[in-house]
């Protein structure tokens, strides 16, 4: 925050008009801290780093699902067990991520304050499609960071206020490290288990499911992605820790009761030991 | 070669605060006051679209009177400032004291830099956990700062609002009283000190809302304010007075 003009005065980055968005901001009065402006010496990067792995979303016939495991590793270490990579954005919104877990947060952080940012600006919220473009646009800065091996990629979905009808509202958009954007049709997965979680999903999902088997079948599709995928953490009873599972609906972006989780959890392990191949 | 003819300091700002005082005075007034419920704030206003009422952050509201574009300008640094600092360290370190002194720097530089100075006056509120810990700061344009006592008035007509309040004001009133007392202050703001009723669309009304965690800042319009409204005008003293048109005349640049 360096000052210009005449002391006392706050800094001209602070009195331009013509911008509600916060990283744009941040580009004049404090550059230092946005992710994509820390150059690298070269080389790759990927194993200095713990690692986010798998998040599912899922459209509802009320909005949208979104759960993510709690895993996080370095190689073939766990490097934490109880991390959380699903948030909710904004109001109605959720974010999930993965790639390397650091930067992810940081990006969601600035992320979050970015569509609260333009709320108070403006004086109302960004549309849906706005916001995740908004999200493309920030990934985009990351890109020379991410060819060093501190790739990130997010998953967003939410409800969309200005759709035509309850059941049209969810959507779903995925992304890639190029900050390209894709808007995904029914569900989707990102990280190391999302081809695991993809096919558990493919086999169970429903159009027209309600939130309520929605959460059901995403635990489950976090169930299959740890049993074949070494970096994606199952739900562990033993340590009371269960899948990160959010909702937005009309009502807004929810988290879901970690104790329901624990049931819907509880119950897919059932099914399992009556039938491990579900 | 011209000759500069020489002025003194003291004319120059006298000149420059006369100015100021001046527009400021034909603006509409606004009235803020803490509750049992939050903070309240009223204003006058006829637009529905430009607001003189924000938010700044989780617990802290803006209220201003004055020149659109200058107030905007500010309103907008403020939301900077806040959000870069609960980016940077956490959302608690972000307080409404920290926030009325950057103002007050800026307004400051602004009077004694600039030929023309910022005709704004602005208020920046904080809601605590209890009514006497709330805080209210009042800011004039040349960077004058002051630590209100629970309830504040800015505008054309403010010292009458002020007096209004002074006799009435109490940290326990509910929400319902408090927006009673801000409309009985408001409606002694017509010229010459005659009393006049305002309706639903010349009100703007947003509450910082003390029990509601995380962004307190909640807008009070359409039948939210219609149910706090009949209350007061079942009062004996909310009598119809002619509406006061006389001070819609400079409404072209002040809102």
């Amino acid at each position: 925050m360096t000052g210009e003009g005449f002391p006392g005065k706050l800094p001209n980055a602070f009195m331009t008009t013509g911008t509600s968005s916060f990283s744009e901001f941040l580009s004049s009065a404090a550059p230092e801290l946005l992710p994509g402006r820390r150059p690298l010496p070269p080389g790759d990067y990927a194993e200095i780093s713990s690692h986010a792995t798998t998040i599912v979303a899922i459209r509802s016939a009320e909005g949208v699902v979104m759960a993510g495991d709690r895993r996080a590793t370095m190689g073939n270490y766990i490097s934490s067990r109880d991390i959380e990579k699903v948030f909710a954005a904004d109001q109605y919104s959720l974010v999930g991520i993965a790639g390397t877990a650091g930067l992810g947060i940081e990006l969601i952080k600035l992320y979050q304050v970015e569509l609260e940012h333009y709320e108070k600006i403006e004086g109302a919220q960004l549309t849906l499609n706005g916001k995740a473009n908004r999200l493309a646009t920030m990934l985009r800065g990351n890109l020379g960071i991410a060819l060093q091996g501190l790739a990130v990629v997010p998953l967003f979905a939410g409800f969309d206020t200005d759709a035509d009808s309850v059941e049209e509202a969810g959507k779903i958009f995925s992304f890639d490290v190029v900050g390209g954007i894709y808007a995904e049709r029914d569900f989707d997965s990102i990280g190391s288990g999302s081809i695991f979680a993809k096919s558990s999903l493919k086999k169970r999902y429903r159009r027209g499911m309600g939130s309520d088997d929605c959460v059901k079948i995403a635990v489950e599709a976090l169930y299959d992605a740890a049993d074949d995928d070494s970096a994606t953490g199952g739900p562990d009873p033993t340590r009371d820790l269960y899948p990160v599972v959010m909702t937005a609906t009309a009502d807004g972006s929810r988290r879901i009761d970690e104790s329901e989780v624990a049931e819907v959890a509880r119950s897919v392990i059932a099914a399992r030991t009556e039938n491990p191949y579900g | 070669m011209g000759m500069q003819f020489y002025t003194s300091p003291e004319q120059i700002m006298r000149d420059r605060a006369e100015y100021a005082r001046k527009n400021i005075s034909r603006g509409r007034n606004v009235v803020v006051l803490s509750c049992a419920d939050g903070v309240l704030f009223v204003a006058e206003n006829i637009s529905s679209a430009l607001h003189k009422l924000s938010e700044l952050y989780d617990r802290i509201g803006f209220a201003a009177v004055g020149r659109y574009n200058e107030l905007e300008n500010l309103r907008t640094a403020g939301v900077r400032m806040a959000d870069l600092r609960g980016y940077s360290y956490d959302r608690r370190d972000v307080t409404a004291g920290s926030l009325a002194k950057a103002f007050a720097q800026t307004l400051g530089a602004i009077f004694s830099e600039q030929t023309k100075p910022f005709e704004v006056e602005i208020c920046v509120a904080g809601v605590g956990p209890n009514p006497e810990a709330d805080e209210l700061y009042r800011l004039t344009f040349d960077g004058s700062i002051l630590d209100e006592p629970g309830y504040l008035a800015m505008g054309g007509q403010a010292e009458d609002l002020v007096e209004v309040l002074k006799a009435d004001h109490d940290y326990n009133l509910p929400l319902a009283d408090a927006f009673a007392l801000a409309l009985s202050a408001l409606s002694h703001g017509g010229s010459n000190g005659e009393r006049r009723e305002l309706s639903r669309d010349v009100l703007e009304v947003a509450l910082l809302e003390r029990a509601r965690p995380g962004r307190s800042f909640r807008r009070i319009e359409g039948l939210a304010l219609e149910a706090l409204l009949p209350a007061v005008e079942a009062e004996p003293e909310a009598e119809t007075d002619e509406a006061d048109e006389s001070d819609d005349s400079s409404e072209t640049t002040e809102s």
